[in-house]
């Protein structure tokens, strides 16, 4: 493994295996010691010990999160040649960069828990890890480029701020760097709609019907209602998750509210109203049908996202080789 | 777990301006120290994060073990008198 000795797990002591009744008591001595370290809203690092399930649930959602980040990159990137400006263009190819980025501080965190980058890659390629279902939407006009930018990195941003906080220091720490660069993300794209929506009047519908088309799958990145969710309680229980999905959701639809209305621009929610009686707005069904069928590999782009991933990495196989060729033969790899 | 082609890890630490000592960063892989800065410098100092960097390979640290956290931290324990708020000094003695 390719980690090094400040990341790599602490490892079973010599002769543990050959008592199995001490084993089981350092283990629930190790146990007491995690409960009590979440419980006091302390850090888990690397290399200390932590229940099997908690390593698998991380390992689960960092590289999901991970994986998220880099498909991510293709429905915005499939804009950055045709950009109205050269200003657009460089904001645009800036924030394809930063996801990039995002990644791999992701896939760093990942590795900390004991799995590999080319396992984890392994994984998407061959569809064993998922990645957010809102990728697999097309960005089919310019102005999809700023309704992401508003809608989908302000549902991350919800989602992510929490996670600044997550019982897992490499993984909370990748989100605090992640979260600083996601701002301009959504302002770029807020601003660019707004532009839009001043515009002409095809401009200012361009941008209502890209609004119109990311505004429900946006909803869905939070994830299944409460109720449906499977791996919420334990997650809420081990600090990994601060906040459950309705209550991120209900946050983000009461933030989009009156940006949408600053906008010019309205959610395609007829059923949208402030309900005094809550403090929040109350908002329309979502179709779960949808969610799930995207999730199953039924979206629009999923196995375009999946196939040019692979070609990506396939046709990068020459680079990496001759760097690693190069190195070897200069000597300065310390593998 | 092992991998065979994935580059060696590196640990990347940023100076953020003159004056400041360098601070762990992250982590990358690359295949050489040449190539472990310039994607540090790609990953880690996008938005001028940094006036110097450096990459060691992760295998070059050596860390203490989180097991012996309590015994190997232990000494430094019980010694308060290494702490100037450990002294009484009557009020209004000035400039200690
Ligand atoms: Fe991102
Ligand atoms: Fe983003």
């Amino acid at each position: 493994m390719a980690t090094a000795a400040a990341h790599t797990a602490a490892g079973t002591e010599p002769g543990e295996a050959a008592h199995p009744a001490a084993s089981s008591a350092r283990t629930a001595e190790q146990q007491a010691a995690f409960d009590e370290a979440v419980a006091a809203d302390e850090r888990i690092e690397p290399r200390d010990w932590m229940p099997d399930a908690y390593r698998a649930t991380l390992v689960r959602q960092i590289a999901q999160h991970a994986h998220s980040e880099i498909i991510g990159m293709q429905p915005e990137a499939n804009w950055i040649t045709r950009a109205p400006s050269l200003r657009r263009k460089a904001i645009l190819m800036a924030k394809v960069q930063d996801e990039a980025g995002h990644g791999l501080y992701l896939y760093s965190a990942a590795e900390t828990l004991g799995t590999s980058r080319e396992e984890l890659l392994d994984k998407l390629h061959s569809g064993r890890q998922k990645y957010s279902s809102i990728f697999n939407y097309p960005t089919l006009t310019w102005a999809d480029v700023g309704a992401i930018g508003w809608l989908v990195d302000g549902a991350a941003i919800t989602n992510q701020v929490p996670l600044c906080r997550c019982s897992y220091g490499p993984y909370a720490r990748a989100m605090v760097r992640v979260c600083k660069e996601e701002s301009f993300h959504q302002r770029q794209g807020y601003e660019s709609l707004l532009a839009l929506s001043r515009g002409t009047k095809a401009q200012h519908e361009m941008a209502q019907d890209a609004v119109n088309r990311w505004w429900w799958p946006s909803l869905m990145m939070f994830g299944p209602p409460d109720d449906e969710s499977s791996h919420s309680e334990q997650s809420m229980t081990w600090k990994i998750k601060r906040h459950s999905n309705d209550e991120l959701r209900q946050r983000f639809v009461d933030i989009c509210v009156p940006q949408a209305e600053s906008l010019g621009l309205t959610l395609p929610d007829p059923d949208l109203v402030w309900n005094e009686a809550r403090g929040h707005y109350d908002f329309g069904p979502i179709d779960w049908t949808e969610f799930w069928a995207v999730l199953k590999g039924n979206g629009p782009c999923n196995d375009q996202r999946i196939t040019q991933r692979r070609r990506a990495h396939e046709e990068g196989v020459w680079v990496r080789e001759a760097a690693a060729a190069y190195a070897a033969k200069h000597g300065k790899a310390t593998a | 777990m092992s991998s065979s082609t994935d580059w060696p890890l590196w640990e990347v630490f940023v100076r953020s301006r003159r004056g400041l000592s360098h601070t762990h960063a992250g982590s990358l892989h690359a295949p050489d120290a040449e190539m472990a800065l310039r994607n540090a410098r790609d990953l880690y100092t996008r938005r001028s994060e940094g006036v110097s960097l450096w990459v060691v390979p992760s295998t070059a640290i050596t860390a203490s073990s989180p097991d012996e956290k309590d015994s190997f931290f232990e000494p430094a324990g019980d010694k308060p008198y290494r702490h100037p708020t450990f002294y009484e000094i009557p009020d209004g003695v000035k400039h200690l």
